[in-house]
């Protein structure tokens, strides 16, 4: 599918051949249809920041219900119509804003947004390149989810309502059309936008291998790599490897959807009537998509990895504790997360042999998984610390990734999860480890890149602001969660309080309400302080932080090609911070160890 | 500036990267087909599978994919060699080869529906849909190899291929055999599980 691109891109090539240097573009060459990657990156950073919101505001809909069962939502009725009806919301409506939300904030923000926004952005700067392997893939990554991402956004106002069937689309419900109306023109705009996506995803990663691979510049070796780039490398080979089995999967479903195929249909009946679908298994669905899902969220995880990684051995003033630890670390996050994907099937009747099996895969994830968390605090132990907002935010996550983590271990037990699946403690589970947490990697990527994406410093103050109402309000959102969810409470449900068992977490769940208001609220300062930054933000030095990584050797506003002369070249591992002996508390990568005779350690005096 | 970036740079991993892209691009349909077959032996194993014969014309479209990859490594050779009249007539052989294998792939379908195997409706049976699915996306991107190989083709009349030009022709070859391959992989695999 793809091969056309390549040959496509080749006659781009050519014509670029004859003008090698500063031809102008214009307008929609530079900032529409561009093909270098920072520009690239900011368009997928300003449409996951759009998304974000979009999948907020989702979220802050359905919680008005869940907090106030018994209110009337009158008010809403001018933003969606007949959705509210006498002031309650409509059920099969409430299905899909969960749904929405799901995927929104899942593909869209934390896959598209994050790894399109930083990997784009970072690794031709950080490794040395002048753009990445084909600018022109690239351009056509973004622009496909541009598309995906606009037939998305069309399925929220069609009439039937957009997918209803939850974010991981479990067929029959999602099949049959007549199920519910969410399954029935807004799940086929969901797959053909999914399967876009995927098409868009798989363009990226392709660069971002090949780029890695291919384009390091003179001295940077793989062990030389900062640890965002190995994030970046791997989650991008995650995608690689997955993404094609959903697109399997979505292909299936959409035969038997609109061909009349039977492949995870059998024996349905109804209202009444028996569906001529034979053989099919619903169970063979959810293997596909979770041989997908599973990976996918360490696909939203593993680029926060290396971008906290990086922000808090810069601003802790200390080498990354155990680099290669960290690098072995995701290399084995990235192999088990392929093995684990049946977990989030105990309950569907699976041997339970295969079960303890799934089990104890799941729990070894928890080694390196605190391998990572100890080096983030062996990082910080006794450094210099600097508080910017980069760095609360990454301090912040690693508080999360724990707290989440920990949750994680409950949850692989599968025994325990017969009482846990589908309950309240699930969402708070996987919202604080990679819903939360991979936000906050975000915002720290943002926080700390933005005078190389814009030139300007974002306000310290207002990032405080917004970082520590945030980082409240998702606490006391997801930690009553915890408490609801042992209880019973389960998730997707539209009305609970018909339940005995649940009457009493009414005063809990206005609680959890409120607080989701305020965070959602706390994301307009970041909002208003990143647009007036970016007009009117204090103008940037070229290496604001001190950082040491190549990127910032590049000028304030790097132009097209990143370095206007020579591409530097890198002598050392990018964590020579506070080094005994250096004259400054960093040395850049692209000092070579002959400038620095008083700092270096034996072994690199033979590099002299 | 693109080309620049590719052209100047002291390539660290030795393959050109659209060579290393083209590989990438290739695991990702392998991991599209793994999910397929894979799906096809647990939806096997659970029952309710229609069982039926193979239709016989799939294994002339095997014998005639394998003799186009024969042909495209004659076209690759040839236009290391220079024997430019050579590589013409061997692309062209091996696009037609390809349309012969896609006609082929039609016919087998027709030979499917005669069988009362049929892709959906209401005596449809995944064991049907699946031969039709595993050789409907194969087909697909055997029609992407043949824009590919058009493409090259077309190149080649503008002298655009030779021994110091190869790289097009180069990545056309390994689509090519990776196509033929999988469809190898395919037939074997529907051969043992059937």
């Amino acid at each position: 599918m793809s091969s056309t691109d390549i040959s496509i891109h080749k006659e781009v090539h050519h014509a670029h051949d004859e003008h090698d240097h500063h031809h102008d573009l214009n307008f929609f060459e530079k900032y529409i249809f561009s093909q270098d990657h920072k520009v690239i990156a900011k368009q997928f950073l300003f449409a996951g920041i759009f998304w974000g919101f979009v999948g907020g505001f989702l979220s802050i809909l359905f919680r008005l219900q869940l907090g106030w069962p018994e209110a009337t939502f009158s008010f809403l009725e001018p933003l969606l119509g007949k959705w509210v009806e006498n002031g309650k919301l409509d059920p099969e409506f409430y299905l899909a804003l969960v749904t929405m939300h799901g995927t929104i904030m899942v593909f869209f923000v934390l896959t598209a947004g994050l790894s399109g926004t930083f990997s784009n952005f970072l690794i031709p700067l950080q490794i040395g390149a002048r753009d990445m392997a084909s600018g022109f893939m690239n351009m056509l990554s973004f622009w496909i989810f541009f598309l995906s991402s606009i037939v998305m956004f069309a399925s929220l106002f069609i009439e039937t309502g957009p997918a209803g069937g939850g974010w991981t689309v479990y067929p029959p419900l999602s099949a049959l059309p007549q199920a519910i109306s969410g399954s029935g023109l807004g799940m086929t705009l969901w797959l053909v936008s999914m399967a876009l996506f995927i098409v868009s995803q798989l363009l990226g990663g392709v660069n971002y291998i090949t780029t890695v691979i291919n384009l390091r510049t003179k001295g940077m070796s793989m062990t030389k790599l900062p640890l965002t780039i190995w994030a970046f490398f791997l989650t991008a080979i995650l995608g690689l490897l997955s993404f094609p089995v959903l697109f399997s999967a979505a292909l299936l479903l959409i035969f038997d959807r609109s061909f009349g195929t039977s492949f995870y249909l059998s024996d349905i009946f109804i209202a009444g009537e028996a569906l001529s679908n034979t053989g099919g298994s619903p169970i063979l669905f959810q293997h596909l998509f979770w041989f997908l899902g599973h990976p996918e969220v360490y696909i939203v995880i593993l680029p926060t990895f290396g971008i906290v990684s990086e922000v808090i051995a810069t601003n802790s003033r200390k080498p990354i504790f155990g680099y290669r630890a960290m690098i072995g670390s995701m290399l084995g996050i990235s192999l088990l997360s392929f093995v684990v994907w049946a977990h989030h099937m105990f309950v569907t009747g699976m041997n339970p042999f295969l079960g303890s099996v799934f089990m104890f895969l799941t729990l070894i994830i928890a080694v390196p998984s605190a391998v990572k968390v100890f080096n983030w605090i062996a990082t910080l132990w006794r450094g210099n610390i600097r508080f910017t907002s980069a760095m609360m935010f990454a301090v912040a996550f690693v508080s999360l990734f724990i707290s989440g983590g920990l949750t994680g271990i409950i949850l692989g037990n599968s025994s325990l999860d017969i009482q846990l699946h589908d309950t309240y403690f699930v969402i708070a589970h996987f919202h604080l480890v990679m819903g939360a947490a991979a936000f906050f990697g975000m915002f720290c990527g943002i926080y700390h890149w933005f005078p190389k994406m814009f030139g300007r410093m974002m306000d310290e103050k207002l990032g405080y602001v917004h970082f520590w109402l945030t980082f409240t309000a998702v606490y006391l959102v997801f930690m009553p969660m915890h408490y609801i969810g042992i209880a019973g409470f389960p998730r997707r449900y539209y009305s609970w309080t018909g339940f005995e068992a649940f009457n009493t977490f009414t005063d809990l769940n206005t609680f959890i309400s409120l607080a989701a208001i305020l965070g959602f609220t706390a994301q307009f300062i970041f909002l208003f302080n990143f647009i007036y930054s970016i007009f009117k933000g204090r103008r940037a030095t070229e290496n604001p932080w001190h950082s040491n990584t190549i990127e910032w050797t590049t000028p304030v506003n790097p132009g097209h090609g990143n370095w206007p002369g020579e591409i530097p070249t890198v002598y050392r591992w990018p964590y020579d911070y506070s080094k005994p002996g250096a004259a400054e508390d960093f040395i850049p990568q692209t000092v070579p160890f002959s400038q620095t005779q008083s700092s270096n350690l034996p072994q690199e005096k033979d590099f002299e | 500036m693109v080309s620049r970036s590719i052209e100047d740079s002291n390539n660290s991993a030795g393959a050109h990267p659209l060579k290393f892209s083209l590989w990438l691009i290739i695991i990702s349909i392998i991991m599209m087909f793994a999910a397929f077959t894979s799906a096809y032996i647990v939806r096997r194993e659970e029952g309710n599978w229609l069982e039926f014969d193979l239709p016989n014309m799939l294994l002339i479209n095997t014998a005639v994919i394998v003799l186009s990859s024969i042909t495209m490594q004659l076209a690759y050779n040839a236009a290391k060699t220079d024997s430019l009249s050579r590589l013409k007539v061997m692309l062209v052989a091996t696009a037609v080869l390809g349309v012969v294998f896609l006609l082929g792939q039609w016919n087998a379908w027709g030979e499917l529906v005669a069988n009362n195997v049929y892709f959906g409706g209401v005596s449809s049976n995944p064991s049907g849909s699946f031969l039709y699915v595993l050789t409907g996306v194969h087909g697909f991107h055997l029609i992407t190899g043949l824009i590919f190989l058009v493409l090259v083709l077309r190149s080649s009349f503008k002298f655009k291929v030779h021994s110091k030009n190869t790289l097009r022709i180069q990545l056309c070859t390994i689509y090519w055999h990776f196509l033929g391959g999988l469809w190898i992989y395919l037939y074997i695999f529907l051969k043992l599980n059937h």
